[in-house]
């Protein structure tokens, strides 16, 4: 069973049925017991990153997903969710994440030249760095769906793939069973159904 | 690279799929799930929802269209028609939109788009423009391209964007349903004047009306149609195709 950390932001309805589509039993639950029970846990997101980060500690929910990755269990960030992975975030200020993925997440525009619209919305197409088993039954150069306005920096060993918006975007990073993706791989079609089959056989 | 989409548009009015011309004489296609599948399997980047329901039962319908598109199609699902308040925004979201257009619901309060944004984000938040020229100005249009508001165009987009609007859909009435092409002088002033995705919208005929639009205007982001995808004259396959071969990045 899969996890669907639920902490109040972001509408999970398409996560579920996406992991539904590949045979994957998901639950959306802010219950502990749950999440310890279920084999994968997926942290979603959509929004501000300090904005989450306090609702992801207040909830209770920030000491179960570090509980969970320390136990070893798959863990898939997506998004915002990816983002609060790592150490630090910058949008609106300074804010601790759960620094399961060492780096710090900066605006996109500090690695991108002027011209480049933000957010950067839409397909846009991978390039692998590093191998990982959620792109087992992917190709290199297939177009996932992106929204987003702040990427994941200084975090060259843990980034498995990027994509290209006039600068190099972290696209997807890892850390043992601590996995990340700033796309949507719910919203991304059949290359995204692909990834979340993936991880659900890990 | 990041692609140009391709977006089909359905209109749904009491549970079924319609387009009209110049926004009358509206005729019945589809059921509105099978043909959200057929699109996604041809290679649509992204679907339009647009409710053009006026009755409560009509809106019951099309909630649990979109909920059954949603738990059948994995690609971008964005809904208009209706929408005035956030409430209208929380109740297509819980029905799984990832984006919600506000248009004549805009006109009426700014502020909807304000509060909707700071609520679900900029990136949810698109404002849908119908838009004439009217001696000699881009004129807001508002109730389905009825009503003049009388407010300049470009301006009103700037003031949205400001607001939190996030992406722009461009309807022109001038062009709409007319199948002549896109309406390119306007689609490059509103692209000039704002940094958020532009999205295209109304005269879309054929392939070359698309390649069209992205030579001409190069930073428009999509190219919206509705009844030339519906009736088969434009398949997403082939545009896609023939975008490629012409250059333009496309997802294939």
């Amino acid at each position: 069973m899969v996890a669907i950390i639920d902490y109040g932001v972001g509408n999970l309805f398409s996560l579920q049925s996406s992991l539904k589509a590949v045979g994957a039993e998901a639950v959306v639950t802010d219950d502990e017991r749950i999440i310890a029970a279920a084999d994968r846990v997926i942290l979603p997101g959509v929004g501000a990153f300090g904005d989450a980060a306090a609702k992801l500690r207040e909830s209770g929910m920030a000491e179960v997903v570090r509980r969970e990755a320390a136990a070893g269990k798959p863990l898939l960030g997506i998004c915002l969710g990816m983002q609060l992975m790592f150490d630090k975030g910058y949008e609106y200020g300074e804010h601790d994440g759960l620094g399961l993925i060492h780096g710090s997440v900066r605006p996109i525009a500090e690695a991108i030249p002027e011209g480049f619209k933000i957010p950067h919305i839409g397909w846009n197409s991978l390039s692998f760095r590093k191998e990982s088993p959620l792109f087992k039954y992917i190709n290199d150069g297939d177009y996932v769906y992106f929204v987003h306005s702040y990427h994941a920096a200084d975090c060259a060993d843990s980034v498995t793939a990027v994509t290209e918006y006039g600068g190099e975007l972290t696209a997807s990073a890892a850390n043992g069973n601590v996995f990340g993706c700033q796309f949507h791989p719910e919203k991304s079609g059949n290359t995204g159904l692909e990834i979340l089959r993936a991880f659900n056989e890990l | 690279m990041i692609t140009k989409r391709i977006i089909p548009c359905l209109d749904v009015r009491d549970g079924r799929v319609v387009k009209g011309v110049n926004f009358e004489n509206l005729g019945d296609v589809a059921s509105p799930v099978d043909m959200a599948k057929k699109y996604t399997a041809s290679g649509a980047d992204e679907l339009v929802f647009y409710d053009i329901t006026a009755s409560a039962e009509g809106r019951r319908l099309f909630t649990d269209i979109l909920t059954e598109t949603a738990r059948n199609v994995f690609i971008p699902l964005t809904v208009g028609g209706g929408i005035n308040t956030v409430d209208d925004f929380d109740r297509v979201l819980k029905c799984g939109a990832d984006k919600v257009s506000v248009n004549s619901g805009a006109i009426k309060n700014p502020d909807v788009i304000r509060q909707a944004a700071k609520l679900y984000g900029d990136q949810c938040v698109v404002l849908s423009c119908d838009i004439k020229r009217v001696d000699g100005e881009f004129r807001v249009f508002a109730r389905g391209g009825r009503d003049d508001t009388g407010m300049e165009a470009i301006s009103w987009i700037k003031r949205c964007v400001g607001l939190g609007a996030g992406e722009v859909v461009v309807n022109s009435i001038d062009t709409d349903g007319v199948k002549t092409g896109f309406d390119i002088p306007l689609l490059q002033e509103v692209c000039d004047a704002v940094s958020v995705p532009v999205i295209a919208s109304g005269g879309a005929g054929s392939i070359e009306h698309f390649i069209e639009l992205f030579k001409a205007v190069p930073t428009i982001d999509a190219g919206l149609a509705a009844s030339i995808f519906h009736f088969g004259e434009v398949e997403i396959k082939d545009l896609k195709e023939r975008m490629a071969a012409e250059g333009i990045p496309a997802r294939i």
